[in-house]
């Protein structure tokens, strides 16, 4: 699969309470999660996301709570992928789990570079800078969860 | 092969003589978890997979305690929908309001956990159970959902960072101290899906809600998991809860670690953890004078009986700070009625505390003690994330109870020591 979109960065250690907070956890409906994403964070985030853009963060993205609602909002939000240096382990699964593609690499990216991200190949080309980086694939386990749509159906094969 | 004590419990759950880490595993659970945030969308998607199993109707927990008693409309329906998937499915332990408590101060007191067992659960301070010498984790909703269905769970076999106690701590250190000066040089990435497996003499002189509190908060340095061997102490907890005979792993001589951490634990001094990152910790030595709006004495983390207890031995006999409002939250019913026995609540309510019913609260923002714009609170609590308890532009500051209590009398941040 290709994805092709603009970067939208953040530091190091975004958390789950700031990629949807608690008080809005009184629902799970999509994009209700959707239209709150970030905003303790960055409150223009819902206004400058275009579906297909990525975002591009430090390390430890996603960590905190088990919340599979910070996953869900970031995917209704639009965006394609997550690219960080290192994912907490709980945001990590459930990206897997929900099948929200998330990359991680020591790759350097701006604000507004224009990405295209072959996730099969492993190759992410920055279109505005004009270089490539490429990362490892997912172990063959999380690759066959990945590949059946979700972990219910991976487990029917386990 | 030589491993880890996490290691030999995740090897004895998936049937093999030995596990390395990095292996991914299936593994078999003895107990799935999730409260009334998790559970909602853990029962959409098995629903929405056509699912009817439930692996063990004796082994689901779902707790319902963040956002009751339900605090609107919204947590009033998602809260039915488990009660109703709870009824539906026979789901034996299913808690609300006037049983429930924090789910991991509940399970562990109800005899929940024992030794050696394998737990996930759709919250992450699930790695709570670790001070049991069990293996337990916080997954998402979709995992707990499969876990629910078929008792299973992948997991990857992590590596361990082994943290060797030494000595003793004095009197008003606690296991909050410990954790957050652990944290403070770690950093929050510091254990990034890793063990950290404890052991030392100094085990010893730790209460098992000192343990409970330091495994709690493997998550904020982004562990997978914590891990107490058993001992005397736990073995007498074990029995008071009635919990089932504990299969017991300790690491083996030879076992491997990405790193070796040994702590004195004389030395430690109380902290504080200041807005917003868990890591930043400091002694009273390291700040001045900070005015506070809050305090919160509660949560999975420290609302167990020793924790009243500590605050009771402070605030007897005098005055909160005016000003300054402050909570306990006791963690569970049962906690609840022991500090009432012991007549703690009367200090509290006359030092000018509010009392309230087991819920998690305030501790994410929820209800009961939201912040506004700018105001600060010191919190027992385990996290101190921008709008964790309230506007994005309040402040949490984490510490015990002792410090907790102290801050409410003093109206700033305040040591113990200083009273
Ligand atoms: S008390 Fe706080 S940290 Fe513990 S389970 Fe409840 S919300 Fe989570």
């Amino acid at each position: 699969m290709v994805l092709k979109g603009k970067v939208i960065k953040y530091g190091d250690n975004v958390d789950t309470d700031v990629i949807i907070p608690a008080r809005y956890l009184n629902t799970s409906d999509p994009k209700e999660l959707a239209s709150h994403c970030m905003e303790d964070l960055d409150k223009d985030f819902s206004k400058k996301v275009n579906p297909g853009d990525f975002i591009v963060a430090g390390s430890n993205f996603g960590s905190g709570s088990s919340r599979e609602h910070a996953p869900i909002a970031i995917k209704y939000s639009g965006i394609a992928c997550v690219i960080a240096k290192s994912f907490a382990r709980i945001f990590y699964r459930n990206s897997i789990n929900t099948g929200l593609p998330i990359i991680e690499t020591d790759a350097e990216f701006d604000e507004g570079d224009e990405l295209e991200v072959d996730l099969s190949q492993g190759k992410i080309t920055n279109l505005t800078k004009g270089e490539t980086a490429d990362f490892p694939p997912f172990p063959e386990a999380l690759q066959k969860i990945i590949d059946a749509g979700g972990l219910f159906k991976a487990m029917k094969d386990m | 092969m030589s491993m880890t004590a996490t290691q030999k419990i995740l090897a004895a759950h998936c049937g093999k003589e030995s596990v390395a880490a990095g292996d991914m595993i299936m593994a078999d659970l003895d107990l799935v978890l999730a409260n009334d945030i998790t559970a909602p969308v853990a029962i959409n998607e098995y629903r929405r997979a056509g699912c009817e199993n439930i692996f063990d109707r004796e082994r689901v927990a779902l707790v319902m305690d963040h956002f009751t008693p339900n605090k609107d409309i919204k947590a009033a329906e998602q809260c039915k929908l488990v009660r109703d998937f709870a009824n539906e499915k026979g789901i034996v332990n299913f808690f609300d309001t006037g049983e429930v408590g924090v789910e991991h101060a509940l399970l562990p007191e109800r005899g929940m956990v024992t030794g050696g067992d394998l737990v996930i659960g759709a919250d992450s301070h699930t790695c709570t159970y670790g001070a049991l010498g069990a293996f337990s984790t916080g997954v998402g909703s979709t995992d707990m959902a499969v876990g629910m269905a078929y008792g299973r769970a992948w997991l990857r076999v992590p590596s361990a960072i082994s943290i060797v106690l030494k000595g003793k701590p004095k009197k008003w250190v606690s296991g909050k101290d410990i954790i957050l000066h652990i944290i403070g040089k770690i950093g929050v990435d510091g254990a990034l899906y890793k063990s950290m497996e404890y052991s030392g003499d100094g085990v010893g002189h730790l209460s098992m809600d000192d343990r409970l509190t330091i495994c709690n908060m493997a998550i904020e340095a982004g562990a997978k998991n914590g891990f107490f061997p058993v001992d005397e102490k736990t073995l007498e907890f074990f029995k008071e809860a009635g919990a089932k005979e504990p299969k017991i792993y300790e690491a083996d001589e030879d076992a491997l670690y990405d790193s070796v951490m040994e702590i004195d634990l004389s030395k430690i001094e109380p902290c504080v953890a200041f807005p917003h990152l868990p890591e930043n910790v400091k002694t009273f030595d390291e700040f001045g004078d900070i005015e506070i709006d809050q305090v919160v004495i509660g949560s999975c983390t420290n609302g167990r009986l020793s924790d009243f207890v500590a605050a009771a031995e402070i605030l007897k006999g005098k005055k909160v700070a005016k000003g300054v409002r402050v909570l306990m939250i006791p963690a569970t019913q049962k906690i609840w009625k022991d500090a009432m026995k012991l007549g703690l609540f009367d200090i509290f309510v006359d030092a000018g505390c509010a009392v309230s019913a087991p819920t998690c609260g305030p501790c994410l923002g929820g209800h009961m003690g939201i912040l506004a714009d700018g105001e600060r609170c010191v919190s027992t609590t385990n996290r101190n994330f921008v709008g964790r308890m309230g506007h994005p532009g309040s402040e949490v500051y984490l510490a015990s109870p002792a410090v907790a209590a102290a801050s409410a009398l003093a109206g700033k941040i305040a040591s113990p020591y200083d009273l």
